[in-house]
């Protein structure tokens, strides 16, 4: 298949190439940047291309969701760490020793390498029937017929969270 | 391959997966700060996800699964991070810092 850029397939691929540089671009930005309240603005950017990538994943829900708690909710979270810790730039802590950063670089790239050759290499097998096309009906229905035992136990989980954060969060001050 | 024809392939997600995993290892190892780790753990979280959906688009029999395990690993990310963060709070308040190296009272 050779779709030509004006066509509908061919602009669908343009903005597929342009999440994709933002994931990379944002991902990059969240390791490496100096300050942290910028690796908080790249970790939101790297979040807003892997929901483009959910979108082309025809599934438009995760996308959103991925929208909603993560670059809604968990980089504000962040940013309130940020604002409350000031955590002092990277080069005035004292960078670990150069042998420590080649090393992580080392091992880092050579899992990455290890992965993306499995990938590439190994031959995957389509399942030879779907039963069902994994639309937002089915996955309402599934979330509250198969999965309703986890769905409640993850809204334990968070509730637990929730109070755990608040308990850990108010020890000690003085008077509250 | 074309490359505007990228997104009706598996391998480009799995790839595209495995560079977010390995940038957020990378990161979880060279990082100095408390939030910056955790920021790396958000970015390996998110090549698992990845994959998770890839797998999910292209080859599984019931292509709802993989959409519920990534939505499970959304609420467990933000479960984990609204923990951290109250810890990195109380590390804060109590040390002043949030500094790897300044925080070694137990020095392993």
């Amino acid at each position: 298949m050779n779709p030509p850029i004006s066509s509908a397939e061919g602009l669908a691929g343009l903005v597929f190439l342009v999440m994709l540089a933002a994931t990379g671009f944002g991902a990059l930005i969240a390791v490496n940047a100096e300050r942290t309240i910028r690796a908080v603005a790249g970790l939101a950017l790297c979040f807003v291309g892997v929901a483009g990538i959910y979108y082309f994943l025809q599934s438009p829900f995760v996308a959103l969701m991925e929208l909603l708690i993560y670059v809604g909710a968990v980089c504000v979270v962040l940013v309130f760490a940020v604002m409350l810790a000031e955590p002092r730039p990277e080069q005035q802590v004292g960078k670990r020793n150069a042998i420590v950063g080649g090393l992580s670089f080392l091992s880092a790239s050579l899992l990455t390498w290890g992965l993306v050759a499995l990938a590439n290499g190994a031959a995957w097998c389509k399942a030879p029937m779907r039963i069902n096309e994994g639309s937002m009906r089915d996955l309402g229905q599934s979330l509250l017929t198969t999965y309703s035992m986890v769905f409640e136990l993850v809204s334990v989980v968070l509730l637990v969270a929730i109070i755990g954060s608040l308990v850990l969060g108010r020890a000690g001050r003085s008077k509250a | 391959m074309n490359i505007l024809d990228l997104s009706n392939h598996l391998q480009t997600y799995l790839t595209i997966g495995a560079f977010l995993f390995g940038i957020g290892f990378y990161g979880l190892l060279q990082r100095q700060t408390l939030i910056g780790m955790l920021i790396s753990a958000e970015l390996i979280l998110a090549g698992a996800s990845v994959n998770f959906m890839a797998f999910n688009r292209f080859l599984a029999p019931d292509p709802t699964v993989g959409q519920i395990f990534t939505l499970f690993i959304m609420a467990i990310a933000a479960a984990e991070a609204s923990i951290a963060l109250s810890i990195v709070i109380a590390v804060y308040r109590n040390y002043k810092t949030i500094d790897v190296v300044d925080v070694a009272d137990l020095e392993g």
